[in-house]
């Protein structure tokens, strides 16, 4: 049974205790443990069930590659399930819970798979469940569904806050191990700004659980020298909780810093995503030692060689009394020593070569361990713990030669350089024999802009094994990086280390090598998604040579570990099916992130009220304080209508269109785009912008103009002002305003540059007000103005500026209402005040603000189009019947050639037509006019669409605007438009202005 | 009568305080910045030195900053900017050049106290270390969603400049890192 040692444990403070919760049980563990080392210690080996056969499952690992002991951790606001017991350091009062199993996880009804595995191979799902297709979605998957799975999703909303952070350094060092603090101290020499970062809290890597001695100090003392130096160099900045997790071009790369993981009720962001831009970068991410592929290997109990010296060594934790070691290679030999150092028992050491001479096993032999050479385990007795294994030849079939009783096997296959980061930009692999791993091949590294390689490796990760090496490693790149970035880099002299002679590993794909089907059935490669060597074999088989489908078809290194533990074995385990050289199979793609991160921390600021900018007029407060119910137009809010005392928004709406229509109406229209358009060549550009001649608008004079972009197709209207000769003002529709600015700027930047125009987007310094209806001029002349309000002096389409009731003014006559109106800018900074003072005295005409349905409805009575509503990027000018709008006489305009086209000449593209219903009714919207007959799809015909669709308040009946078939050829003609029920309304083809269709409201 | 900024001067306190500043006077010059007159325009009209590519040079109120290839902007008095723009404008009277009061379309906010870099780096994608940006620069760049420009006004204390329509996410978002308990300790 996992216990807490007497003593030792020198990441554990036993000073200082935590409690914590387990499935709701209590239990102890002190700071510095993570949830795992507390778990072993408090004896719960049992940590979860796995993902397809519902299997007991026990801690694996030690860190972040660990595949089984996920957990959901906290509760409520601070929920987040599939963490890591490994990486999640233990604090006072955690809560933590197992994941995938009913009703608890002792005892899972789901294991039932795990006695059917031959009825649930690779590529079970896709065989079984293919038909019948709609049994699919309503029967299999939901039940697959219930049965598989890991954590739960949180049903709280995310208490916490998170954050981003920006930093751009010279050398950014991903891994705070001995290879990862040397590269800093090399590279922080040279003066470069040099980040460094380590995904654990603590410094070192493994140099301390493995003896490493440094020039004569213990490797915990060399750490804790080295970064007291890189604290002293104002060049560099270090950060523990702080993961590598992605690289991307240019040395884009992401850190995600977690930093109250460990102390919840600590204020401050959760989590910060680093967004690092470095000129190099070096990956001194260590390596993961692999499983080996034995039958059983999945048993609470069987864990990494090199886990479980961490426990021992870190936490003071042993993970079982009787341990036997099994290894093809000298450095699980360490484990043994650690083992027996804390004075528990290692029954024997099981290696896989036949001939075992290195330092470490003769001290082993020394202390009289039972070396068992050339065997390997046959098969890992017990159930939910370990009982024991059996033990065969290595070369044999797995015939049991006896049986050894324990309760921990700690397994070592070799190590893998931590690739991850390398790969993410475009690093290669090299396949090195020696170690029977993938190692970056630095002739083939990730390059710049420039073709020149901007990551570089150290360490473990550069493959190097031995401490002298993996400092040369360090220090070497880091000269290679300062000197890229460049910095004049220091010379470094090489340590002393106590490095020992270990002999060559061999690689072991299957333990026994001839193990046949019953024990392949048992050997797991990918602990999380339940991929064992049968699964992988059989795909072998069944055609799949590509890694890439394997892992597909298989579904090995896809759960959220993303097979760190499996990957190696599964490909080498693909190749031997195969019958070809591992480095032909090759790997699988290494995506970002390294570990999964929080969607926080992706989000950043980014929540709540800032979730997105919204942006306000310098109205917006009388709105809201006016209980206006809001819509969005773009990124802004605007009333849609006011309702007052519990009137429906349907009721407010009639209300604000007929106190307009009758008397005064208010509208904010600050949020319509304004550019200013000036230069010698500013009436060219204009007349090439728009589809109308704008370069005959006189001074003092407003014009509508309709904008296509260069397919001909209607991108944009709005009335143009003439200011003076050479500058104009553009206004463009509310959500428009900067893609037509941008559009502006592209031709003239890309293809005009020669043509004298500048364009301003001058949107915002004007609150700009509607004022419209019959009482308009009253309102404005009760204002007083220093300039002619009279029909004649300022006549429609004409525009005046000047005071008006002592605001800076610049007063449009222009409707889109077809009421006598006025739209009236004012430097947004006198918005509110103007706004005050026209419903002040405009209060006698019963002055009423309305929104942009009001807006909507009365345009629509008027038929006028509305971008978005008539148009939807397919529409031209001419299918709107504005061909009034278009010139004639211009040569050329944006649009114009795509717009004599033959499929947009063609007369049979549905036009604009006015509809209305013959019961008056409202159409719904988006409703369709049918048409006999089916098309090739089986669909019914149709012959025309509603784009526009009111309840007018005016008229008292519905109203709409659609494209019909030869629709202006067929006014009066009665069609017919589906509802949502099925049925059809008969509804009658009119004009679309069905207010005041002579203009005379307008024009007084 | 009245003029109101975007947020009346609204603040936040604490560590790091985040103020809206008013008004201020803000002018878009935009035109050929090697002719000679348009550079005496503004130089002579404001009282304040050119300044070189993504610089600003500022006395008081007035400043005078970099924008884009073809354009400037100068900043001063609220009440100075419309007398500014018609001198300017005289000055280049029948020129290629455009000169706008574009005031109150921004607003403007002081980042000030130790951590006020910080604030800055937590939402733009700038190189804020004190070696490559100190006083005198300028940037145009963004704040984490929306455009804004930034420089260093004094030891501990950076100017924001952001459209007026989203002077209140602007100072949300800085607030909001500015917040104590979540400086980064990296400058």
């Amino acid at each position: 049974m996992s216990t807490r040692l007497s003593s030792g444990g020198r990441l554990v403070n036993r000073s200082a205790t935590c409690e914590f919760t387990f499935n709701g049980k209590r239990f102890t563990g002190f700071e510095g443990d993570t949830l795992a080392s507390a778990l072993l210690a408090n004896g719960q080996t049992l940590m979860g069930r796995s993902f397809k056969y519902h299997r007991p499952r026990g801690v694996v690992a030690s860190g972040a590659e660990e595949p089984n002991a996920l957990m959901g951790i906290g509760k409520d606001g601070k929920f987040e399930p599939n963490q890591r017991a490994t990486t999640a350091e233990l604090f006072d009062g955690m809560q933590a819970t197992t994941q995938n199993h009913w009703p608890s996880l002792e005892l899972d009804v789901g294991a039932v798979n795990s006695a059917l595995p031959r009825f649930l191979p690779a590529g079970f799902y896709y065989k079984t469940f293919m038909f019948p297709r709609p049994f699919w979605k309503h029967v299999f998957e939901p039940v697959i569904r219930k049965s598989a799975g890991l954590g739960k999703a949180p049903k709280d909303r995310d208490v916490d806050r998170y954050e981003h952070f920006y930093a751009f350094v010279d050398v950014l060092i991903v891994g705070g191990g001995i290879a990862g603090l040397q590269a800093a101290l090399t590279a922080g020499a040279s003066g470069a700004r040099v980040l460094l970062v380590e995904q654990t809290a603590a410094w070192g890597g493994r140099a301390a659980v493995d003896g490493v001695e440094i020039d004569g100090q213990a490797a915990g003392e060399w750490i804790n020298n080295t970064i007291q130096e890189l604290k002293n160099m104002s060049n560099v900045r270090i950060r523990t909780r702080a993961m590598g997790a992605g690289v991307y071009d240019h040395g884009y790369s992401l850190v995600y810093e977690r930093l109250t993981d460990h102390a919840p009720e600590t204020g401050g962001p959760r989590h910060r995503l680093w967004r690092v831009r470095a000129t190099q970068i070096i990956t001194a991410t260590g390596a993961i030692e692999r499983p080996l592929s034995f039958a059983g290997n999945d048993i609470p109990g069987v864990m990494l060689a090199s886990a479980v010296r961490d426990y021992v060594v870190n936490w003071g934790v042993s993970p079982g009394d009787r341990t036997v070691v099994v290894t093809n290679n000298d450095d699980a030999y360490r484990t043994a020593l650690a083992l027996l150092d804390a004075g528990l028992s290692v029954p024997a050491i099981i290696d896989a070569r036949a001939d075992v001479t290195g330092d470490l096993p003769q001290a082993l032999r020394a202390r009289g361990v039972d070396i068992r050479t050339g065997t390997g385990i046959a098969t890992v007795k017990g159930g939910k713990t370990v009982a024991g294994v059996s033990v065969c030849a290595q070369a044999g079939e797995g015939a049991a030669t006896d049986e050894i009783a324990c309760d921990v096997v700690a397994m070592s296959g070799g190590w893998s350089p931590v690739v991850h980061l390398w790969s993410h930009c475009g690093g290669k692999l090299i396949w090195d024999e020696d170690h029977a791993h993938f190692r970056p091949d630095p002739d083939r590294a990730p390059v710049t802009h420039d073709g020149t390689a901007f990551v570089r490796t150290a360490g473990a990760a550069h493959g190097t094994m031995s401490t002298l090496d993996v400092l040369d490693s360090a220090a070497k790149s880091a000269i290679a990086a300062v000197e890229a970035a460049g910095f004049k880099a220091t010379q470094h002299d090489l340590p002393l280390t106590n490095d020992v002679v270990e002999a060559p590993m061999s690689p072991v794909w299957m333990m026994p090598q001839g193990a046949g089907p019953a024990k392949r059935m048992k050997m797991w490669l990918d602990y999380q998604n339940d991929v064992k060597v049968s699964d992988v074999m059989l795909a072998a088989q069944e055609g799949y040579e590509s890694v890439e489908h394997t892992k597909r078809y298989t579904t090995l290194g896809m759960a959220t570990d993303q097979g760190k533990l499996s990957n190696i074995n599964g490909l080498a385990t693909l190749a031997i099916a195969l019958n070809e050289d591992i480095p032909q199979v090759g790997t699988t793609t290494f995506r970002p992130p390294y570990t999964p991160i929080s969607m926080g921390s992706i989000a950043g600021e980014a929540r709540h009220d800032v979730f997105q900018p919204i942006r306000r007029t310098p109205i917006h407060e009388w709105h809201e304080a006016h209980g206006a119910y809001m819509e969005p137009v773009g990124q802004w809010r605007r009333p849609y209508c006011y309702p007052r005392n519990g009137e429906s928004h349907d009721d407010a709406v009639a209300r604000e269109v007929l106190a307009t229509r009758q008397s005064l109406g208010l509208l904010d229209a600050s949020t319509l785009g304004k550019i200013i358009v000036k230069g010698p060549d500013a009436a060219k550009f204009l007349d090439m912008l728009y589809t109308n001649m704008m370069s005959s608008l006189k001074p003092g004079k407003c014009r509508y103009g309709l904008m296509c972009n260069e397919n001909g197709f209607l991108m944009d209207d709005g009335v143009v002002v003439r200011l003076d000769d050479e500058t104009f003002l553009v206004h463009t529709t509310s959500g428009g305003a900067e893609h037509t600015h941008g559009h502006m700027e592209d031709w003239l930047q890309c293809e005009w540059w020669d043509w004298k125009v500048h364009t301003v987007n001058v949107t915002e310094q004007w609150a700009q007000i509607a004022v419209v209806g019959p009482n308009a001029r009253k309102l404005l002349e009760k204002l007083g103005a220093d300039f002619d309000l009279s029909a004649e002096g300022l006549p429609f389409m004409g525009w005046s500026e000047g005071k008006l009731g002592g605001f800076d003014a610049r007063v449009f006559r222009i409707s889109f209402s077809g009421e006598l109106s006025y739209e009236i800018a004012v430097p947004a900074s006198q918005g509110r005040v103007f706004w005050d003072a026209l419903h002040a005295e405009g209060a006698e005409f019963n002055a009423t603000a309305y929104g942009t349905e009001a807006l909507h409805i009365m345009r629509a009575e008027k038929g006028f189009i509305m971008i978005g509503d008539e148009t939807d990027g397919t529409v031209i000018p001419q299918d709107l019947g504005l061909g009034w709008a278009i010139s004639k006489k211009k040569e050329d305009y944006l649009g114009k050639r795509a717009q004599e086209r033959s499929h947009m000449t063609d007369p049979k593209r549905w036009k604009l037509v006015g509809l209305e219903t013959l019961d008056g009714s409202v159409l719904p919207d988006g409703s369709y006019a049918v048409a006999d007959g089916t098309n090739a799809n089986g669909q019914g015909n149709t012959q025309g669409r509603v784009t526009s669709t009111y309840h007018s308040p005016t008229l008292g009946k519905g109203i709409a605007m659609g494209l019909v078939l030869n629709g202006p050829d067929r006014m009066g003609e009665t069609i017919q438009f589906n509802k949502v029920d099925g049925s059809t309304v008969a509804t009658k083809i009119v004009n679309p202005v069905f207010y005041d269709p002579e203009g005379e409201k307008q024009n007084v | 009568m009245s003029k109101a900024s975007a947020l009346m001067g609204a603040r936040s306190d604490g560590a790091t305080m985040v103020e809206e500043m008013g008004l201020r006077g803000m002018i878009t010059v935009k035109g050929d910045l090697s002719d000679i007159d348009l550079k005496n325009a503004v130089t002579g009209t404001s009282g304040l030195d050119f300044p070189a590519q993504r610089q600003i040079s500022t006395v008081e109120e007035r400043a005078l900053a970099w924008m884009a290839p073809d354009e400037l902007l100068l900043l001063c008095p609220h009440d100075e900017a419309d007398q500014m723009v018609a001198t300017i404008s005289r000055h280049l009277a029948g020129q290629f050049a455009t000169v706008i009061n574009v005031s109150d379309a921004r607003a403007m906010f002081r980042v000030s106290g130790p951590d006020a870099r910080e604030v800055l780096a937590k939402l733009a994608p700038v190189d804020l270390h004190p070696d490559s940006f100190g006083p005198g620069e300028m940037r145009r760049t963004r704040l984490a969603q929306v455009a804004a420009a930034i420089w260093q006004s004094d030891d501990d204390e950076f100017l924001v400049v952001c459209f007026r329509s989203v002077a209140q996410y602007v100072f949300d978002i800085l607030s909001l890192s500015a917040q104590d308990g979540s400086d980064v300790g990296y400058f």
